[in-house]
């Protein structure tokens, strides 16, 4: 089978779909101490922030970049060249005539609303879904709960942000997670109070604006004891105007008895970094899922974790890498386990495309005082072409009696027999390519939310489509 | 017009040629029957016909109502008319019977046309009653854990949802016991009419009893050798394929 690069990609290289950029109100390129000065400056920041960002600039700067055991393509990264921060409502005016016909039937086959695509395509910096969010806040706003942006947040409820807030990510957990402390900004700010149920996922997507289209997000979730929430993040629309570098910040606090389900569609273009560090910590009898969809980027690596805290926590990571040509997708998981009777469950699939590459990284702790402890690591990769890479790397370390794990991994590949077989009942060999690969993602996609399970599919379609020479 | 033609076909596989100057003609509405040792090139016809990419055709013709379809890819085959139940069916991890038929049922709908779910599911348990099929099958992945009569159930089930204009069914009684062997030629029969044309390989004259061929073929060293009524099936039956296989001994090796 001949792989070519998916034309999604072809759009996005060729037609360059990047404008030349004249920011007003920017922080200007490169990264010292007055960047920092500009961002609290304009962002009208407390001046505990002002220190916090300054402690990360620090931190950033002194550790090295970890390619001795992450990915040499890491160095690709000019720090010196990237815009750190831009204010929301200050981008270059586009016109939608500007934006390339792929780009429009890719929207269109996505089902992307009109006025979304405006917004996806840059050529309006604001989604107007103000109506939509002001319903879901004040609905939610009643029980008492709190959804705001994270500058709102640390600016106007101090008295839990800061409780929680680097804390469950230390600022110098990596290099990352301290470059993200020193120029965050966009993100959410969540907050749950005891015994209350949301009903309805909340999601980033009704208050998006430049800003939480932005590089380094900061989100932060407290949900308080017995109380329950669903977040999603993302969209499976290809966000064409993002700059090269993302990297993320996210923290989850499931108190005791608390459920947190966080769920992650990312659909990246080709020349992305994305660096995210995600992790939440769960008190006794809590439980926290991630779901994490990774689909295009230059390099992902994403790891999300749960540190299990308290008496018969849950950890729970799904996971679906997505790595088309030239791409690498580097996920995985961490459970840490901190506590007798927690379990933790580890659900990875991935997909290799002509040159694309998945690797799994996991790390499953469990000391050796603690009992009755469980993980479950399941990791499967399908291989689309002869020359498509996969790689695991599971760590596993469960230690004392009475800890049980289990691991299963798994490579399988689509074969040209079973491509023919399809085609003889009449579908195109993207059709049964798209097929095939659904069916390799079903078992973890039926537990999601229905309409992101329908985008993904239609997703995976779109990538598809284009790889099938 | 409404037939599938096949002329002076010759066929390799891994530069070996396999089919050796073949020609049949199934006209619309008959069921023609062909039987062959095994290694005689059944399978490889059948594959050539679906249009298999490992198969090279050298020289010769293949026309559905009077179309060349050689040029056509697999699928543009498929949704022209042409269904291929295999001899050795792949499996389909993760894709449920009812979701791979639907997509097979949609890609035959003119663009921009959806199919409708209800009556989908109508058809398809009809379907599935007329070949004793287990309605729990629909949300099982397609002939995986499958045992073997169950796979060709599937292919006949497969073949009713698809309504194609020729079916060439490869072995479809082999691996059967007798019960499954009359449903599925319960199931054939009741597809027969004057819509359907149908190549049914076979090495035993066995299902023959059960799908009474309009015509029989004996195919030797890929080539057409004999021609002829049902009772060329029972013939052939006493006699074995040695005595073909001596008679045409010396033009065989060409
Ligand atoms: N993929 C293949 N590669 C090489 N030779 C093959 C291949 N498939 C079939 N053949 C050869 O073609 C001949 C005919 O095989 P086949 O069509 O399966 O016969 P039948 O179905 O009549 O038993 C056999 O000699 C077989 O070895
Ligand atoms: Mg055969």
């Amino acid at each position: 089978m001949v792989s070519e690069v998916s034309p999604l990609e072809i759009e996005r290289n060729a037609g360059n779909f990047f404008y030349p950029e004249t920011h007003v109100n920017d922080a200007g390129v490169g990264l010292t101490e007055k960047t920092i000065d500009y961002i609290v400056n304009i962002k009208e920041e407390p001046e505990w922030v002002r220190e916090f960002r300054m402690n990360g600039l620090k931190i950033f700067l002194g550790k090295p970049m970890p390619t001795h055991w992450a990915s040499r393509d890491l160095e690709a990264i000019v720090f010196e060249n990237i815009r750190y921060y831009l204010s929301s409502g200050t981008q270059a005016k586009r016109s939608w005539e500007d934006v390339p016909d792929d780009v429009k039937r890719t929207f269109e086959r996505l089902g992307i609303p009109e006025q979304e695509r405006k917004f996806l395509a840059g050529v309006e910096a604001q989604f107007d879904s103000e109506a939509v969010y002001s319903n879901i806040k004040a609905a939610v706003g009643e029980q008492g709960v709190i959804f705001v942006g994270s500058t709102e947040g640390l600016k106007n409820h101090p008295e839990i942000f800061r409780k929680w807030f680097g804390k469950v990510i230390p600022t110098g957990d990596n290099k990352f997670s301290a470059l993200n402390s020193a120029v965050f900004s966009g993100g959410s700010f969540i907050y749950v109070p005891p015994g209350v149920k949301v009903k309805h996922p909340l999601q980033a997507y009704f208050r998006i604006n430049a800003e939480n289209f932005g590089q380094f997000e900061r989100t932060l979730i407290i949900v308080d004891e017995g109380a329950e929430l669903t977040y999603m993040e993302g969209c499976t629309a290809p966000k064409f105007n993002t700059a090269t570098l993302h990297s993320a910040v996210v923290e989850l606090v499931a108190l005791k008895g608390a459920k947190i389900q966080y769920i992650t569609v990312q659909n990246w273009s080709a020349n992305v970094f994305n660096l995210v560090t995600k992790r939440a910590i769960a008190h006794e009898e809590a439980e926290v899922k991630w779901i994490d969809c990774n689909i295009g980027s230059r390099l992902t690596m994403k790891y999300p974790g749960v540190v299990l805290k308290g008496r018969k926590a849950r950890g729970e990571v799904l996971s679906i890498a997505l790595a088309s040509n030239g791409q690498h997708q580097d996920t995985g998981a961490k459970m840490v386990h901190a506590a007798d009777e927690t379990t933790s469950n580890i659900i990875s699939k991935s997909i290799s495309i002509g040159t694309g590459r998945a690797t799994y990284r996991g790390l499953v702790h469990v000391p050796k005082h603690l009992k009755n402890c469980k993980n479950n690591t399941e990791c499967d990769a399908l291989l689309i072409n002869a020359n498509s890479r996969t790689d695991t790397y599971p760590a596993i370390t469960v230690r004392g009696t009475g800890n049980s794990v289990q691991h299963e991994a798994s490579v399988s590949q689509v074969s040209a027999e079973q491509i023919f077989y399809m085609q003889q009942r009449g579908l195109t060999a993207a059709q049964a390519m798209s097929l095939s690969v659904n069916g390799f993602v079903n078992d973890l996609v039926r537990q999601f939310p229905m309409e992101y399970s329908v985008e993904l599919k239609r997703l995976i379609e779109l990538e598809m489509e284009g790889s099938v020479g | 017009m409404n037939r599938l033609e096949i002329q002076h076909l010759h066929a390799t596989i891994a530069e070996q040629e396999i089919i050796r100057g073949l020609s049949l003609t199934v006209p619309k509405g008959e069921v023609h029957a062909i039987m062959g040792p095994n290694g005689s090139g059944k399978s490889t016809l059948a594959k050539v016909l679906a249009g298999h990419p490992d198969y090279k055709v050298t020289s010769g013709s293949v026309s559905m109502d009077g179309e060349d379809i050689l040029a056509l890819e697999p699928d543009e085959r498929a949704r022209r008319g042409i269904f291929l139940a295999f001899q050795y069916p792949n499996e389909i991890p993760g894709v449920t019977i009812a979701n791979f038929l639907r997509a097979a049922v949609q890609a035959r709908l003119p663009e921009g046309d959806e199919l409708e779910a209800t009556d989908y599911y109508a058809k398809l348990y009809e379907k599935m009653d007329l070949l004793e099929m287990d309605r729990a099958f629909t949300s099982r992945a397609v002939n995986e854990g499958f045992s073997g009569g169950e796979k060709k159930r599937n292919e006949i089930l497969q073949l009713a949802m698809l309504e194609p204009k020729y079916a060439v069914l490869d072995e479809t009684d082999s691996g059967l016991d007798i019960d499954a062997l009359k449903v599925v030629a319960n199931g054939v029969n009741s597809l027969r009419g004057p819509n359907l044309g149908v190549l049914l390989i076979t090495h035993y004259q066995r299902l023959l009893d059960y799908i009474i061929p309009d015509h029989v073929h004996v195919m030797v060293q890929g080539r057409i050798v004999r021609s002829g009524e049902k009772n060329l099936a029972l013939e052939l039956e006493e006699k074995g394929y040695d005595w073909l296989r001596d008679e045409l001994a010396e033009p065989a090796v060409a």
